[in-house]
């Protein structure tokens, strides 16, 4: 997992967090060998991974990989087969419901309302009393620019703006397991940037935070650890940085000022262009092959060890797993 | 901090009383009646009192012996000598309508009318006018006068109910006892068809939004659908304790010929307490299998469609009531009383015609009362299999498949 420095102002909470759990790291989500089918067909097969606090788990896969029934699953909407879901170490109940906070993928909400009413009903339900409820909306609304938009009607909102308000009810409550499914779709570029920020300042916080998404650069940019999951299995889980760097390929990008000529251990090459891509062979390392530019009096201007983005990671597991 | 089931049902509450179709619902029946009085008043103060005409009828007698009683309340018998007088008379507006006396008629009692309207029967006035003629002839000098006008006079029956004591019951039969238990069982049978829809739309916008799966992430299916029920029924009972508060006040502002009529009408006594009873227990019943239909559809639309198979069955009683007023002990009706659907609007209309056996009304409310209990508990277990379900409406099959593996 990467490490951060955590702002002095947000100790308290984590320490808060931990204390409240008996002084020990709980995993917020455990799952356990899930399995689930719709008539026949497979939808989840033997699914196991777990969430920490204070980490942000990237749920990625194609469509219909059984993404939505393991989120629904967690949230006890649906049962599995076989295998079994803990929150916090239990099973979910009215408790546990209180510090869960989701946002599903499509989005809506009582048209009638107005802004402000329907947020103190979504927090009251999740245990908060009337007063606190309406602080608390009155800040994030303020933070979301929508202060002045409290009493409009939903109907009357843009799109944006009724899924910032999904948003508060998400997290008013400050919720200490956090799952969103598909947060960006639909979002401007102003309130993913936003919604970026808020949720880096969740897990922050020590909060627990699944993200189900199809956008790889937000998954590289947020996530700690992935979850893949293709036809239902696991085909990829971990720490993001450890993934990518077991799937960094075995050529660097090169690009010097004058000609490059052929050098020991290079076994391909692609010309790009404003580099030079060297596929180097098993037992050339990218230092042996920068020594051989510096010892030639190359002048380097560029060299760069190539990592597959998540994406090109993605396309190949999920065509490994086909095969 | 408020348990989530009350918050759910206080959210409910409010938000079906705030519906401008329940608002229209619950003041239309006033309001008409505020109408209908406001009409009364015009119509007695704008009015002049009828002028009676008297009807002028023709007759041919061949048999010599009808010349007798032609002049009879407000009718007037004019003898022709001929049927061809009579018909000019009839086609020059002399006469209504005539009938000949044949010569037969002494061994056959065959009498023909002849009228210019097109009619599928002979008007019972009529009817009676004739035959109040022929047998006023027919008696005359036979019997003293006094006995023909009372051979004449229709029945006067007059009806006393004893109770099994032989007192004096204090509510007695009559026709008036109908009006108010039937339009009570209207409005009944109406509320629970609008309320039927109002959770039907709420439950499709909650589901085709997924804002069901925001609010399910927060409380259990059971806690969902109890506040929601109890919610309803809530509204239920504001919608009657409107109409029954209502009612009173109004009778203050009718005309004093409305306020002798409608003080001749008699409410059974123990019609109130089991009215308010029976509306709310339809509210929730009807509530319960909304929500069961809502789980099971795809969308609103088709929800309200499948809901039609129950609210015709709540309407049933009410195509029955000319049944049920000349059949009124039939078996059929102590059935209808007891099946939780029609239970509601037949208890209604039964209390306005006879009294229904104790046994047969805590049946009834016991039955609706375990059937609102039974459908909540297998409601919340369908909603929960097909909450998912978007989109697809699964086949009965299915839907007990789904039941078994849970």
């Amino acid at each position: 997992m990467r490490t951060r420095p955590i702002p002095i102002g947000q100790i308290g909470d984590i320490v808060g967090y931990y204390l409240k759990k008996g002084g020990q790291s709980m995993k917020a989500v455990e799952v356990n060998h899930l399995f689930k089918s719709y008539s026949g067909k497979t939808a989840v097969n033997d699914l196991s991974f777990s969430v920490l606090p204070g980490e942000i788990l990237g749920l990625i896969g194609p469509n219909g990989a059984g993404k939505s029934t393991t989120i629904k699953t967690i949230l006890d909407f649906i049962k599995p087969e076989s295998g079994d879901v803990t929150l916090f170490g239990d099973t979910l109940n009215d408790s546990s419901k209180n510090q869960l906070g989701y946002l599903p993928e499509e989005r809506g909400l009582y048209r009638k309302l107005p802004a402000i009413d329907l947020i103190i009903y979504l927090a009251s339900l999740k245990g908060m009393d009337r007063h606190s409820a309406e602080e608390k909306a009155n800040a994030l609304l303020e933070q979301t620019g929508m202060l002045s938009n409290k009493k409009m009607k939903i109907e009357e909102m843009s799109k944006g703006m009724g899924q910032m308000i999904q948003l508060i009810v998400t997290i008013i409550h400050d919720p200490t397991l956090i799952i969103l499914d598909e947060p960006f779709s639909g979002l401007d570029p102003v309130n993913t940037d936003l919604l970026k920020k808020m949720l880096g300042n969740l897990r922050d916080r020590g909060k627990a935070v699944i993200l189900s998404t199809h956008q790889m650069n937000e998954v590289e940019e947020l996530c700690d650890r992935i979850l893949m999951i293709h036809k239902g299995c696991a085909v990829l889980y971990g720490d993001l940085t450890e993934i990518k760097s077991r799937h960094r390929g075995h050529s660097v990008f090169i690009d010097v000022e004058g000609e490059l000529g052929e050098l020991p251990g290079v076994v391909d090459r692609r010309s790009y262009k404003d580099s030079v891509e060297f596929i180097l062979d098993n037992v050339t390392t990218p230092q042996h092959v920068l020594g051989q530019l510096l010892n030639q009096g190359m002048i380097v201007k560029r060299f760069e060890v190539a990592t597959p983005s998540l994406n090109e990671i993605f396309l190949k597991m999920v065509g490994d797993h086909d095969e | 901090m408020m348990n989530k089931t009350l918050l759910i049902f206080k959210h409910e509450f409010l938000h079906t009383i705030k519906r401008v179709g329940f608002i229209i619902m619950t003041l239309i029946v006033p309001l008409l009646a505020l109408l209908g009085i406001g009409i009364g008043h015009l119509i007695s103060t704008v009015t002049k009192p009828p002028v009676i005409e008297i009807k002028t009828m023709g007759y041919v007698d061949e048999t010599g012996n009808f010349d007798h009683y032609t002049t009879r309340g407000f009718t007037k018998l004019v003898r022709f000598g001929t049927q061809h007088d009579a018909t000019q008379a009839l086609i020059k507006n002399d006469v209504s309508e005539y009938f000949v006396i044949p010569s037969h008629y002494m061994s056959t009692g065959m009498i023909h009318r002849y009228t210019l309207q097109k009619e599928i029967e002979t008007p019972l006035f009529t009817k009676a006018v004739i035959k109040n003629f022929l047998t006023s002839n027919l008696l005359a000098g036979k019997v003293p006068p006094d006995i023909v006008n009372l051979v004449e006079s229709p029945l006067n029956l007059k009806v006393t109910r004893l109770t099994k004591t032989g007192a004096v019951a204090s509510e007695q039969s009559g026709i008036g006892n109908i009006i108010i238990p039937s339009v009570f069982a209207f409005l009944l049978a109406l509320s629970l068809m609008f309320s039927s829809n109002y959770m039907l739309q709420g439950l499709g916008e909650e589901k085709e939004s997924r804002l069901i799966e925001v609010l399910l992430s927060s409380v259990s299916v059971r806690q969902l659908l109890t506040g929601k029920v109890l919610g309803l029924g809530a509204a239920g009972l504001v919608q009657v304790l409107v109409w029954l508060i209502s009612g009173p006040l109004l009778l203050n502002l009718a005309p004093s010929s409305l306020r002798g009529f409608i003080s001749s009408i008699h409410i059974p006594p123990n019609f109130i307490v089991l009215g308010i009873l029976y509306f709310v227990l339809g509210y929730l019943l009807f509530a319960v299998l909304s929500i069961g239909i809502g789980a099971i559809s795809p969308n609103a639309r088709e929800g309200q469609q499948l809901a039609l198979i129950y609210t015709l069955f709540g309407f049933a009683p009410i195509w029955f009531l000319s049944l049920l007023l000349f059949f009124p002990t039939s078996p059929i009706w102590v059935v209808l009383t007891i099946f939780p659907i029609t239970a509601p609007v037949q208890t209604m209309l039964r209390l306005g015609v006879m009294d229904i056996p104790a046994w047969q009304l805590i049946a009834s409310i016991a039955v609706l009362g375990l059937s609102i209990i039974g459908g909540l508990l297998l409601v919340i277990k369908v909603f929960r299999v097909h909450l998912l379900m978007y989109g697809k409406r699964p086949s009965f099959g299915e839907i007990i498949h789904n039941l078994k593996i849970g």
